[in-house]
């Protein structure tokens, strides 16, 4: 199976290339198990993995344009030849391995933890199934970044935009019966940038291996500010 | 240039939910906490568990710490230090309250308190019937705990390296430790940590053997970095295969499938395990699950057209269930087996999974030595917990759910037990330049140019020489002859080269290290197995097929300067309870 694969070493590299690479490709096969093939052609090929069955999120890559985990995208499934580049919009460290900080400071920013106000019971906090399931579909969130480096308004405003991920933390936390800090936390996002510069284009959506829908948990922020503001 | 260097008053090495909930209550006491971690802190392994963590909530059916501490140490098969055994199952009860009112999203009863599901080896009444004592968040409870612990550190204001790889301990020359020497990924610069205390907390080592279910990370630096500065491995011959990896693959199927009902069949469509088990069937522990496949197998009832593994059943339990408890395993079996677990059986063979041995600690977390007049010591600021550890409380089998627990509670006891440490002693220690100076020796091991053996290839004999012979099947001679294999690796490992040298993010020079730390732990895995000459918990001797209390019930101890081993004695007396005597282990 024919491969074209971005490289880049800043040691050696003056210039970001393309560079073809040919995989026996098996039955079952992912494309990580690929990526690890050219490791073995070349050693000095570098990208991120660990887990290998999509739950670490280390190893998110643009493939034939669109943002995938490696570990659980089928070769079966994909277009020959294969593209591989790293996420776009993010600084390249090298080859497929990107600089994510600022979509990991943009998550720091929602205050991702749980807040809790009253004294703490010597059991657990109760919780219902029905308001323990409004948490379905948030807190699956494996961090691996596919959505917000598929985001327009990421790539343009990484600094200021949350981006869609740091949207659905905080939605995560807006519904979880047992946080005391709502009001705080819809006032963070008021202003022009953090939450509202989402233009519900829905890529986020497309590209999350998790299928998790960041787009409705931005419009589940926009009802509840709606709400809070009558 | 200048080594570069940082202070601070506890270094913890790994942000798993042992390092993790260590850092937690240093941060939140206000102490100088760095933690290093080689990933991202949420890609640690951790985040790979599955079904649960036990604690005997009785939420479900009634439960008590007391039983949750018989079937641990029944699972253990009697190697497991009761004292310690005791104290994480009491631990068990506020580790899990914590957890939850930190944020972690357990799955919920109807009564709004913690869902818990049956898992093996637990029972009610002391060997009574099943109980149900494991705390979940659907099948992501891993997942679910290490975010909140990362989220919560975030609060705390914990530093992160994140990316940073460490190397080597540093020590001064009565044993204390130092810091250690660790290598930014990103620029492959080194960075000394000075730290007054350090904390190991960098997991398991399940990438020894070839077909794991464990991470590309779980490459047992940290019991390698504590080997090289003479602290032994205990137990290390006690390794957990998993009765059920993905056939072929080697990816977990969670325990949590046949808690919720599912059970195992061979080719004969025969449910087998009440065979073995009569009375625990298919949810006995996990070494006579693992042994019982391997039979049928063997005894030509396999499934497939390769007779090569048996199949688990769980499309009874109805779309529903499997949608609602399941959900990830789901999504795992059709990715990788092709298999909607809600329809089909999934196929499905034991996976090398989890490393009962580590390194030697007490309670608090600790690391001991023998020492040399009397009982043992503890090294000066030195640490450990997690799976890299051993307390120990898991002897010769751990039981499901007990390590996400053993992470928990002994991580926390750690950094409760730091605190003290700290206060105890405030200041650094003179740092020693001679442990500097050989740490990067080290550092700079995989420099020198020219052609040599490839970094993947050693790896990969070294897997395959540990799998046929440190694996399953355990006899003298084929150990014998897979202890010589791997002292001739060991002495390959100085003609391995990297074609790669330069310095930013340079995966093959991890590797390269990684493979080093893999082959010093294996090393302690067949010799320490070549020499329990019976057969206990997940230690299976066709050679020596019967427990042999009388000599065997001891810890075992392996140094790497001269491949030495050494015992040392179960502590068998609890904390306030009376003990359990070895029984004969029936499920
Ligand atoms: C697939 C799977 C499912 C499981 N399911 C369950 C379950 O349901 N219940 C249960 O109780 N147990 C389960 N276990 C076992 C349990 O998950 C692990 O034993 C436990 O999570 C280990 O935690 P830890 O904190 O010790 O280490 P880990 O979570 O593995 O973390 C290790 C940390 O150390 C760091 N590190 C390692 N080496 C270095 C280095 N050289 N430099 C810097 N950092 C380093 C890593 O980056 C990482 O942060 C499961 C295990 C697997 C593999
Ligand atoms: S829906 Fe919003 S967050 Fe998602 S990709 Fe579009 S602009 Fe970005
Ligand atoms: S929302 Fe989905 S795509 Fe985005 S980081 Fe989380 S898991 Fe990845
Ligand atoms: S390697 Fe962990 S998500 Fe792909």
């Amino acid at each position: 199976m024919k491969f074209r694969v971005f490289r880049y070493n800043p040691d050696e590299d003056e210039q970001p290339y393309l560079q073809d690479f040919e995989v026996a490709a098996e039955r079952g096969m992912m494309l990580r198990d690929a990526l690890l093939q050219i490791k073995t052609q070349d050693e000095g090929f570098s990208f991120r993995h660990s887990c290998g069955e999509g739950v670490c999120g280390s190893d998110g890559v643009n493939v034939n344009g669109e943002n995938k985990l490696a570990c659980i995208t089928p070769l079966a499934e994909l277009k020959e030849p294969v593209v591989v580049r790293p996420f776009p919009g993010r600084p390249v460290i090298r080859d497929l391995v990107v600089d994510m900080s600022q979509f990991f400071q943009q998550y720091r920013a929602v205050q991702p933890w749980l807040i809790r106000k009253d004294p703490l019971p010597e059991h657990e906090i109760l919780q219902s199934p029905e308001e323990r399931e409004r948490l379905d579909g948030l807190y699956e969130c494996i961090l691996c970044g596919c959505c917000s480096t598929s985001c327009p308004s990421f790539w343009w405003n990484p600094d200021r935009f949350h981006g869609p991920q740091a949207l659905l933390t905080a939605w995560r936390f807006l519904a979880d019966s047992r946080d005391q800090a709502a009001d705080e936390r819809l006032d963070e996002l008021e202003g022009p940038y953090k939450l509202f510069r989402c233009h519900t284009i829905m890529s986020c959506v497309e590209a999350c291996p998790k299928h998790l829908n960041p787009t409705r948990a931005i419009g589940n922020i926009k009802n509840l500010m709606l709400k809070k503001s009558i | 240039m200048a080594l570069a260097k940082r202070h601070f008053d506890a270094l913890i090495i790994g942000a798993g939910g042992a390092g993790l909930n260590a850092a937690l209550q240093l941060a939140n006491a206000d102490a100088r906490v760095a933690v290093v971690s080689k990933v991202f802190p949420t890609r640690s392994h951790t985040v790979a568990a599955q079904g649960g963590v036990n604690a005997a909530l009785a939420n479900v059916v009634p439960d008590s710490w007391h039983w949750h501490m018989f079937d641990t140490v029944k699972g253990s098969d009697y190697l497991g230090d009761q004292d310690a055994i005791e104290f994480m199952c009491r631990e068990a009860i506020p580790t899990v309250y914590e957890l939850e009112h930190n944020g972690v999203p357990f799955s919920r009863l109807d009564n709004g308190r913690i869902y818990q599901r049956a898992f093996g080896g637990q029972s009610q009444n002391f060997g009574g019937e099943q109980a149900s004592r494991t705390c979940a968040a659907a099948d992501r409870t891993g997942h679910a705990i290490l975010h909140t612990l990362y989220q919560q550190n975030l609060r705390a204001r914990t530093h992160f390296f994140d990316e940073y790889f460490a190397i080597e301990l540093i020590s001064d020359d009565e044993g204390a430790v130092l810091g250690a020497l660790v290598m930014e990924i990103e620029t492959g610069e080194p960075l000394l940590i000075e730290a007054k205390v350090t904390l190991l907390a960098t997991g398991g080592c399940g990438q020894v053997f070839r077909t794991n279910s464990n991470a590309h990370i779980n490459t047992g630096d940290g019991m390698a970095m504590a080997l090289r500065a003479g602290v032994p491995l205990q137990d290390m011959e006690f390794f957990q295969f998993h009765p059920t990896g993905i056939h072929g693959k080697g990816m977990l199927i969670s325990e949590a499938v046949r808690g919720e009902g599912g059970y195992l069949v061979n080719k004969d469509g025969e449910r087998f395990m009440p065979r073995y088990a009569p009375h625990a069937k298919d949810l006995a522990s996990r070494d006579v699950v693992s042994r019982a496949i391997v039979t049928e197998v063997k005894a030509g009832r396999g499934c497939g057209p390769r007779g090569d593994h048996v199949l688990l059943k769980a499309d009874h339990l109805g779309e529903e269930v499997v949608a609602k408890r399941l959900p990830g395993i789901r999504e795992s079996a059709i990715i990788f087996a092709g298999t909607d677990p809600a329809r089909e059986p999934i196929p499905v063979y034991p996976t090398a999974h989890y490393v009962m041995g580590g390194i030697p600690t007490d309670r608090f977390g600790r690391v001991v030595i023998p020492a040399r007049h009397g009982p043992e010591e503890a090294v000066p600021g030195l640490y450990a917990a997690g799976e890299c550890a051993c307390v120990s409380v898991h002897g010769a089998n751990r039981l499901g759910g007990n390590s996400l627990l053993d992470i928990l509670v002994f991580g926390r006891a750690a950094g409760l037990d730091i605190i003290g440490y700290l206060d105890a002693n405030p200041n650094h220690r003179p740092l020693n330049s001679a442990s500097v100076d050989a740490a990067m020796a080290r550092f700079q091991r995989f420099e020198q140019p020219g052609e040599g053996i490839p970094v993947a290839e050693l790896r990969e004999e070294f897997q395959k020489v540990m799998e046929d012979h440190a694996g399953v099947y355990r006899t003298e001679a084929v150990m014998a002859e897979g202890v010589e294999k791997l002292k001739a690796i060991r002495e390959r490992l100085d003609a391995v080269r990297l074609t790669d040298r330069s310095r930013v993010f340079n995966t093959a020079r991890i590797e390269a290290f990684e493979l080093a730390n893999m082959i010093d732990v294996g090393m302690g895995i067949a010799l320490s197995a070549s020499q329990r000459k019976e057969s206990r918990g997940a230690h299976s001797r066709p050679d020596y097929p019967e427990r042999d209390d009388k000599n065997w019930l001891k810890h075992s101890l392996y140094f790497r300067d001269g491949d030495q081993l050494d015992y040392k004695p179960v502590r068998t007396r609890p904390l306030s309870v009376d003990s359990f005597p070895p029984k004969a282990r029936t499920y």
